[in-house]
This record gives structure tokens, C-alpha cells and sequence, in this order.
């Protein structure tokens, strides 16, 4: 702490120039703060809760429908403790920009299946009165300014009613939150029971989208996945049965490698950052060779030497990173920029801490060789220079 | 000031000063040079994806191509039509004939799940079930290896981009779609539009596999001409017997693109913005120690009557010289790295894989210059003007 001041004065003698450094460090961060929000929308909707929940579609693919009657069949297997399903609406609210996800469920087995949905207990009661009722997510209700009491118009793109009617009107008698950050609230759930009686006849009747099984112990959830897909094996609708996590993953994987590409973007922005922050470093060290050198012949050792210039590259890359990690807090927290594609768009917590050991690597690797070349100085060479 | 002739001479002979200290100062000219390159090549590199998918989604669709859907239904995937809806729309006034019958192919659009190469993972590969007339729909669809299925048999071809991206899909190969397993017969080209993804079978069969009855999702029919358009939608409209929607092909397509494109240029343009900042302080920094290292210099030449206006012109364009440099190594790497690349993603209407190949069109070379200008323009300005205002007295006393 006594070279503080030796430091921080080193830093003050050309303002403009560590200004500049900082905010352009300060960008990197902002952009990193940014691509980890999106990566985080992209692949983040894991909740804990699903550790334990298996997701059962049909073996060919997920548009393809099960029979509802899987769910007493699944109950009985060993090792699942209960079964519930949903079913893909397809609605559209007013304009087709407005999208979010509308399933039918069973409102008493879904909500014990999804606890991270906190719905009060009276609108949970509501919901289980009126057929026609519907829960709705935070982010939903207040995007379009719905509330309880509201009767919504939702057109299905995939379901008639029996009047051959594609418009579908919901009561909304509750409005859930989500119990952690990465629960999703933007999708609404209405009653199976409606649903499936007032749907059109034939194809699609008595058939749901998929199935979420809980089982009674995570560790075996495997081999409970295999005993599904053999109970249904060489029936009609063969299943595959994977855990919940595994799911939401190959969701994303369908967009692409994301991992990969926020990578390779944040790959090239760090290495330009690098190379501006590092010449700017070894610009300085260069101006102060005289310096330097007096430090050195007044007794600095060499050591000393090479951490007061590390000191200095990871006081402006940390300060930089710190800074650029606020702002992008911030930034983030005003929500999705898409207006509603990417609805679990948030800066995860650990990521942030990921974000501060990145700029003291930053400052680390930005300082290594022009400390090296300050600690290599000759006192007689350097002193030549005043 | 003796006139714009003697303005210009002076610009160049200051701009020259700059240019030529540059190798001195390489340092900081290349790390800003190549702050401005990762600017222009993330840029052009996130752009091209959106380019490309655009480019992919509406290569194929002619003008003189129309698509029917139920009404309502937003793609494909959750339309549907039965028999007697089909005929009508095949017997529709507007629709090109041939001695086999109307050019109308009424189809069915499914998908399966089949690993992606690059992730391992399963991704929704479409797979379509064709009638006879969708060859002659599409006038751009080759077989380049192996042969077309044979109709009513259990057969499937391949679009070359689903045989690239997808595993399971080369010639010899079998796919599982439900309790069956259909060999692969051949590989085809649709003048790179979105069928080069998909997976082609007769419908009939398709409808027996699917359980589906005999109905279908939609009906591509090739009009006589482009404007035998509205005549073809009014009649298919105004029928009772219908609840149809009709669109042109090319409409359709570019509808379909809409949401991955626009979601792609804003993440695009976002990153790019920031990072253009970033570059922008990467200039700036250098500059400011361009034009400090040569005080003495610009001094001299105003106490002999250079004016103020020509020294800012020329720190400008000195920077903007750098800036350019820059975006030329960005756009040149960008075009090497990204153009063609081959990659597929989800069309989240269709909930489906289009494969498609990263276009990096002269046009977003241009952007891409456009912005390295920008970054020079704005990191070359502040220094500039502190070079003119500097008091010429103080700045010679330093000699």
C-alpha cells in the first residue's frame, strides 16, 4: 500500500491517455456483461427444479402427438413419482410479433410439478373454478397491461374450437411470478379439460404434446427415462424420454454452437482490447525509462520494479472491468432488447465474478512484458536517458 | 489563406508528415489498426449470418410462385388442407397446365429428429411429402447423386444441405421415421433455396407413415404468369368451399425470415456499436500520441503560415488513412474467415433447421468500410483540433 501514491501518480501523468485506456477496457466489460445476458437467454432456462423432471415427447419428434392415457401408464412405472403433460397452442395475441408460449395443462398437477411458479393460493383457487381461466406470467401481463378479471382473445395458428372457430377466449384469474431468476414467466396456461372438449373433432383429440415426469430420486432418473421408452416401445407413439436439463439444452443447440460464437466474438474483442491496452502500457513504461532508473538506483529492486508496473496495468484493467460489469448490470437490467424473443435475458451472477477475474487476467497479461522490460533496465542505460 | 490550390498543398504536405512517421510509431498505428479490423470483421462476420439465411430462405421462390395454406396458420408446419381443398386449388383459374395435369403440388410438412454434425445433439430436420408435380413447381431442383425416389415406394431424397449438416443422410444411408426405416436414394440441389435443407418423400407414403388420412398442409402451385396472381387469389378466396390463404412464394419466404434475420442484425449491430467505441478510444490514444510527438513539427509549420484549418484536415485524414488500412484487414479476414462457410440454425416459425451458407456480400464490405471510416473520422477529430489550437510560441519553445 505505500506505492500507492508512486501508482497512482504514474497514471495521472498522461490523463487523456489512461481515460481512453479505461473506457475502452470499460467497453470490453460492457460487451461482455451483454454476450453473457444473451448466451444466458439463448441456453440459461434451466431451472434447479429440473434436476429431478424428465421431459417425454414422441420418438420422432416433438410435433408429433402422445396419447393422453400415457399418463396413468408412466404413473405406474417405478421410480416416477407423478406424470403431468402439455400440449403446444400456437396462439397469437393481436399481432404475431407479440409472441409467447400458451399451453393447455391440468392446473392441479402442473403447479405441484412446477413449484418455481408462485401463484397465490386464492387465484390457484380461481383457476380450478372457472374452466375457462387462465394463469398468466409476470413479464406477459405486464407487456400487455392484462389483468386479473381480463378475457383475453388468443388465436390458435393449430387448434379449432368445434364451431371451426381458430379464436380462443381466456378468463386471466391469476398472474404467477417466478421463484428464481431464470424461471421464465412470459408463457400463460389454461385448462386441459376446455381445451381438449371444446377443440374440434378428429385428428388431435385425447392427444398432448408432451409429458414431465418428477421422479422420487434424481440419481436414478436415468435408468426412469429407459423404463419409459421401454414401456411405450413398438406401440403406435414410441416416446424418448430425456432429463429436463438435457432438453432446454438441445432447444438451444437448435439455433446453433452458442457457446461457440459468444466465444469467438468475446476472442476478438479481448484481443483488441489487449493489444490497445497493452501498447498504451508499454508507451508509458518507455516514457519513464529515466525514471525508472532513478527508482532503481535508489534502491528498488528489480522485483519491486516489475510489480509497481504490473500494479498499474491491473489497477486500470480491474477499475476498467468493474466499471464496464456496472454498466452492463445495468444495461441488462432494463430487459430484452428483441422485445420478447429472449425472454430469460439477464447478466448471471457468476458470470459477473467469471467477468472480474477476466480483467485482473486482463491487467496481468497487458502488463507481463513491458514490466519485464522495465525490471531488465539497466540503472546506467536508463539514467543516460534524463 | 492564398487560395484552395495552396489549401490543398498544404493538407498533402502535412498529411505526408503523418503518413511517413507512421513506421516509427507502428506500435500503436497497428494495435489501433487492428482495433479497427476486429471492429469491421465482427461486424461484417455477424451480419453475413444474417445475410446468408435471408439469401437461402428466398434463393428458390419465383415470382411466378404461389403458395396456399389454411387460413390462419402461420407456416406450414400447422397448416392443413384436406383432398377436396387440394383439387379445387389445383383446378384454380391461374394455374400453369401441362399435358400431365396442373403444375400444383400438394404436400405435407413434418419433422424428425436427427443429430447436427457439428453439436452431436437432435436437431428438427423437415421432411416433406411431395406429389409428381413438385419437380416441375420447382424449376431450379436437380438430383446430383444418386437418382429421384420411386414414386409409392418407401424412399426419401435429400437436399445437399441436409446431407451436409445432418448425419444419417448420404446415399446407402436409412432414416427411422416411426416404426419404418427408409433408405436414402439420392441428393438434391434447389438452386440454394430452403428445400436444400429438407428431406423429400412421395406424400402418399408419408401420409400412411404419419397417420395423417388423406390430408394435407399445403398446396405450391406455379402460376401461368406472375401477374395471373390475383386472379388465382380471388378465386381461391371467394370460394366457399375454402378457408384458404394465398401468398406468393417469395412473399412467404421473406415473411418466414423476418424474425431470425431482424434478430441477428440487432444483436449484430449492438456488439458492433460497443465495440466500435472501444476502437474509437484505441484511435484516439493514437492519434493523441501522433500528433504530441510531433508539437515541434506542426509549430514550425504554422509559424511559417500553414493555417490551423489544413492541420486538422490532415491529423483527420491521417486517421481516417489508419482507420481505413483497418477495416480493409477486417473486411479482408472477415470475407476469408466467413464467406460460404456452411452452418444450419432453427427457422423459429417453422420450428425446423434451415442450412444455409454465410454470405458476405459486397454490400456489407461496404458497411463494413463505412464504419472504419466513421471510428477514423471521430478518433482523428479531437486530436486534430487540440493540434490547431495549440499556441504556436509554447509549442516552439520546446524545441
Amino acid at each position: 500500500m505505500k506505492y500507492w501514491h508512486l501508482i497512482w501518480s504514474d497514471l495521472r501523468r498522461k490523463k487523456t491517455r489512461t481515460v481512453l485506456t479505461l473506457l475502452s477496457i470499460v467497453v470490453a466489460f460492457v460487451l461482455f456483461g451483454f454476450l453473457s445476458a444473451i448466451k444466458q437467454a439463448l441456453t440459461g432456462g434451466v431451472s434447479l427444479e429440473g434436476a429431478n423432471r424428465l421431459i417425454v415427447r414422441h420418438r420422432v419428434s416433438i410435433i408429433q402427438l402422445l396419447p393422453q392415457s400415457y399418463q396413468q401408464r408412466m404413473e405406474r412405472i417405478a421410480g416416477v413419482a407423478t406424470a403431468t403433460h402439455q400440449t403446444w397452442f400456437g396462439g397469437i395475441y393481436q399481432d404475431p410479433k407479440n409472441f409467447f408460449m400458451q399451453n393447455p395443462v391440468v392446473p392441479e398437477g402442473f403447479m405441484d410439478m412446477h413449484p418455481e411458479f408462485l401463484l397465490p393460493a386464492d387465484q390457484r383457487q380461481a383457476w380450478l373454478q372457472m374452466r375457462t381461466g387462465a394463469v398468466v406470467g409476470r413479464k406477459t401481463a405486464e407487456r400487455f397491461h392484462w389483468k386479473i378479471g381480463d378475457k383475453v382473445p388468443i388465436k390458435s395458428t393449430i387448434w379449432a374450437q368445434k364451431s371451426g372457430s381458430f379464436l380462443w377466449t381466456f378468463d386471466i384469474v391469476g398472474i404467477f411470478d417466478g421463484r428464481d431468476k431464470n424461471t421464465d414467466t412470459t408463457p400463460l396456461f389454461f385448462r386441459y379439460d376446455y381445451f381438449d372438449e371444446a377443440r374440434r373433432l378428429g385428428w388431435g383429440k385425447g392427444m398432448v404434446g408432451w409429458f414431465t415426469i418428477r421422479v422420487k430420486d434424481p440419481a436414478k432418473a436415468a435408468e426412469v427415462a429407459k423404463l419409459v421408452d421401454a414401456e411405450f416401445e413398438n406401440s403406435s407413439a414410441e416416446t424418448k424420454t430425456e432429463p429436463e436439463g438435457a432438453f432446454v439444452q438441445a432447444w438451444a443447440n437448435q439455433i446453433g454452437d452458442i457457446a461457440l460464437i459468444t466465444a469467438s466474438i468475446l476472442g476478438a474483442v479481448f484481443f483488441t482490447i489487449l493489444l490497445v491496452t497493452g501498447n498504451t502500457i508499454s508507451q508509458s513504461v518507455r516514457e519513464r525509462t529515466g525514471e525508472l532508473g532513478v527508482l532503481k538506483a535508489i534502491g528498488f529492486s528489480n522485483v519491486q520494479v516489475l510489480g509497481l508496473v504490473l500494479a498499474e496495468s491491473c489497477l486500470l484493467a480491474v477499475l476498467g472491468g468493474i466499471v464496464g460489469l456496472a454498466v452492463a448490470w445495468l444495461l441488462t437490467s432494463r430487459g430484452d432488447p428483441t422485445g420478447g424473443l429472449l425472454p430469460l435475458y439477464f447478466f448471471p451472477f457468476h458470470d459477473v465474478l467469471i467477468g472480474v477475474a477476466l480483467s485482473v487476467a486482463l491487467g496481468v497479461v497487458t502488463g507481463f512484458f513491458p514490466a519485464l522490460q522495465a525490471m531488465r533496465l539497466r540503472v546506467a542505460e536508463a539514467l543516460r536517458r534524463i | 489563406m492564398a487560395g484552395p490550390v495552396n489549401w490543398i498543398s498544404q493538407i498533402a504536405s502535412v498529411t505526408k508528415f503523418g503518413l511517413l512517421s507512421m513506421p516509427q510509431r507502428r506500435g500503436s498505428v497497428l494495435a489501433a489498426a487492428f482495433g479497427i479490423a476486429g471492429v469491421v470483421a465482427v461486424l461484417v462476420g455477424v451480419l453475413s449470418i444474417a445475410a446468408g439465411f435471408q439469401r437461402a430462405m428466398t434463393a428458390s421462390a419465383s415470382p411466378d410462385a404461389a403458395l396456399v395454406l389454411r387460413s390462419g396458420a402461420d407456416s406450414e408446419m400447422v397448416s392443413g388442407l384436406g383432398r377436396p381443398s387440394t383439387r379445387i386449388i389445383a383446378d384454380a383459374p391461374g394455374v400453369a397446365r401441362t399435358a400431365a395435369g396442373p403444375l400444383a403440388s400438394a404436400e405435407l410438412f413434418v419433422i424428425i429428429n436427427l443429430p447436427k454434425i457439428s453439436t452431436g445433439s437432435d436437431v428438427n430436420v423437415p421432411l416433406r411429402g411431395v406429389e409428381r408435380a413438385a419437380l416441375l413447381v420447382r424449376d431450379k431442383m436437380r438430383i446430383v447423386e444418386g437418382r429421384m425416389f420411386d414414386w409409392g415406394k418407401d424412399e426419401v431424397i435429400v437436399g445437399i444441405g441436409a446431407a451436409r449438416e445432418f448425419s444419417g443422410l448420404r446415399v446407402g444411408d436409412q432414416i427411422k421415421v416411426g416404426r419404418y426405416n427408409w433408405p436414402v436414394v439420392g441428393i438434391f440441389t434447389s438452386g440454394g433455396g430452403a428445400a436444400e435443407s429438407e428431406i423429400w418423400s412421395d406424400a402418399a407414403v408419408l401420409q400412411a407413415a404419419y397417420n395423417r388420412g388423406d390430408s394435407f398442409q399445403s398446396v405450391y402451385v406455379r402460376l401461368k404468369s406472375p401477374e395471373a396472381f390475383n386472379e388465382f387469389k380471388d378465386a381461391l378466396t371467394t370460394d366457399p368451399r375454402l378457408n384458404a390463404q394465398v401468398m406468393r412464394q417469395t412473399d412467404y419466404f421473406a415473411d418466414q425470415s423476418t424474425a431470425v434475420t431482424k434478430l441477428i442484425t440487432t444483436l449484430g449491430f449492438l456488439i458492433a456499436f460497443l465495440m466500435a467505441i472501444g476502437a474509437v478510444f484505441g484511435a484516439l490514444n493514437t492519434m493523441y500520441s501522433s500528433v504530441s510527438a510531433r508539437t515541434r513539427e506542426i509549430a514550425t509549420l504554422r509559424a511559417l503560415g500553414f493555417g490551423s484549418g489544413a492541420v486538422v484536415v490532415s491529423v483527420m485524414l491521417e486517421s481516417i488513412v489508419l482507420a481505413l488500412l483497418g477495416g480493409a484487414i477486417g473486411a479482408g479476414l472477415s470475407y476469408v474467415a466467413f464467406n460460404g462457410f456452411h452452418t444450419a440454425t432453427m427457422n423459429w416459425q417453422s420450428f425446423s433447421q434451415i442450412t444455409f451458407a454465410l454470405a458476405v456480400t459486397p454490400q456489407l464490405l461496404v458497411q463494413g468500410v463505412v464504419w472504419a471510416t466513421l471510428i477514423g473520422a471521430i478518433g482523428g477529430l479531437f486530436p486534430a483540433i487540440r493540434a490547431a489550437r495549440q499556441p504556436i510560441a509554447a509549442a516552439l519553445r520546446e524545441l
